[in-house]
């Protein structure tokens, strides 16, 4: 059977990993091979990059560092950040990416989903939703651009339209929960796995192995991402791996 | 030398640098004059089953591919391109295929998936499980690899499937006859298993140039 994913999410900017460098004690920690062949080697079963670059020049910058991440590693990885249209798709698979995630730009177009699974197939085409609780409407909204701008989309009418526009996977990240290390929100990932047959990655609030047991048995995710909690060592993917395993979920 | 075939929809870079780690000389082309060169050939692939079959027609790779599997030239293809080897899949209208092996390519039941909760692609880690021996599978544990797909193969016999993986229903994984060969998951994806079955393959194509 399948197993439950644990996925290490890297922000690059300009060709660096910018999150966590100082507490890795690695020799080139800032490095996102020397950090992906570090995660492969603990049991990541995948690896989200995240660029987060501003400039021409810093995304342009990204495309090598996918092209020396594939030439190192034999676990799958998916790059998100800054992917507007087919072209920067084309550009960032070719380098040997297996998938690239769109968030903003698919909510702005969503027609991007649909060519992209036209032109790739939908296993190459991630859509991220940023999603926050409303109050007043007593939804989960979705945002975009980081977070900063609402939209109308409630969350499952968002992820399902993703889903029939042809997205392979939804990677959901709850800005409640983000950063709180007080858990994953399990109401929201329930929710959406629930409204989609494609596999969802919770993301968001990850503190510990316990909260990840939780993701998967009460929030019904496929995988879980988290950065901080790996990069700053609080937990690693073999300790959390074994954890699961104690609860009885799959793993590899 | 391995030749990579080239028809616009492979992920041929993460293929090529898998090789490339284990010390394996290739050469990617889309031309048959250029690919008959190769001693043994692979037929990656990502993308849809129709599009894919409308492209190897067009260039006469079809043709080729037939002709290298019929003269016993090892092929290996990964994802689509295992299903590619199959007589036809039922994605985005029902389509012909290389009918170098016996079987047909089908959606995962919707019936199944929904009774066991189970997400359509098939994507994640999953158990090889070993159905019979193989030169392809020499030294292979029954390990976890790489799978990412929303259609399986429906082998006609038995025999054609080597391992295979449950997700609802029995998903062969590795299979093939003769010197045709076949993975459903993406071996440079899936580790030290993967890395295992192409060195394998690789062993098999020298095995078949030794004078």
């Amino acid at each position: 059977m399948i197993t439950k994913r644990i996925i290490p999410c890297l922000d690059v900017k300009d060709g660096r990993v910018v999150k966590g460098i100082q507490f890795l004690g690695l020799r080139d920690a800032g490095d996102p091979v020397e950090l992906a062949k570090f995660y492969d080697k603990e049991g990541a079963d995948e690896l989200v990059f995240l660029d987060i670059s501003a400039s021409h020049e810093g995304r342009k910058t990204m495309a090598d560092v996918v092209e020396s991440v594939a030439a190192q590693l034999a676990i799958p990885f998916t790059v998100g950040g800054g992917i507007n249209s087919l072209e920067d798709m084309k550009r960032i698979l070719r380098a040997g990416a297996d998938k690239v995630s769109v968030n903003t730009s698919a909510v702005l177009r969503p027609e991007l989903i649909t060519e992209g699974a036209r032109f790739f197939g939908s296993q190459c085409i991630v859509v991220a939703i940023d999603a926050r609780f409303d109050a007043e409407s007593g939804t989960y909204l979705v945002y975009t651009h980081g977070g900063r701008e609402k939209t109308d989309w409630e969350v499952t009418e968002w992820a399902r339209e993703a889903v029939r526009r042809g997205a392979g996977e939804i990677l959901l990240t709850s800005m409640n929960s983000d950063g709180e290390k007080s858990g994953f929100d399990l109401k929201l990932n329930r929710m959406v796995s629930e409204a989609v047959t494609v596999p969802v990655i919770a993301s968001g609030g990850a503190g510990n192995a316990v909260h990840f047991a939780d993701a998967f048995k009460e929030g019904k995710a496929d995988a879980a991402l988290a950065a901080s909690i790996f990069h700053y060592k609080e937990t690693s993917v073999k300790e959390v791996k074994d954890y699961l395993k104690t609860q009885g979920v799959l793993v590899r | 030398m391995i030749g990579i075939i080239d028809y616009g929809m492979g992920n041929l870079y993460s293929v090529s640098k898998a090789l490339e780690r284990l010390n394996v000389s290739y050469f990617i082309s889309d031309n048959p004059e250029e690919l008959d060169r190769a001693s043994g050939l692979i037929l990656p692939g990502v993308g849809s089953f129709k599009d894919a079959m409308a492209i190897l027609n067009e260039t006469g790779l079809s043709a080729y591919i037939q002709k290298a599997a019929r003269a016993e030239k090892p092929l290996l293809g990964i994802c689509l391109g295992m299903q590619l080897l199959f007589e036809s899949s039922e994605e985005n209208g029902l389509t012909g295929g290389l009918s170098l092996l016996k079987g047909t390519v089908v959606h995962f039941p919707e019936d199944v998936m929904k009774r066991e909760q189970l997400k359509v692609p098939h994507m994640g880690w999953n158990r090889l499980r070993l159905n019979r021996e193989s030169e392809l599978l020499h030294g292979i544990e029954e390990g976890y690899s790489y799978f990412v797909h929303s259609y399986y193969v429906k082998a006609e016999a038995d025999a054609t499937v080597i391992a295979a993986a449950d997700y609802g229903v029995e998903v062969p994984a590795v299979v093939g006859e003769g010197n045709v060969f076949g993975t459903q998951f993406h071996p440079e994806k899936s580790s030290h298993t993967g890395i295992g079955i192409l060195r394998n393959f690789v062993k098999i194509v020298e095995e078949k140039v030794k004078p």
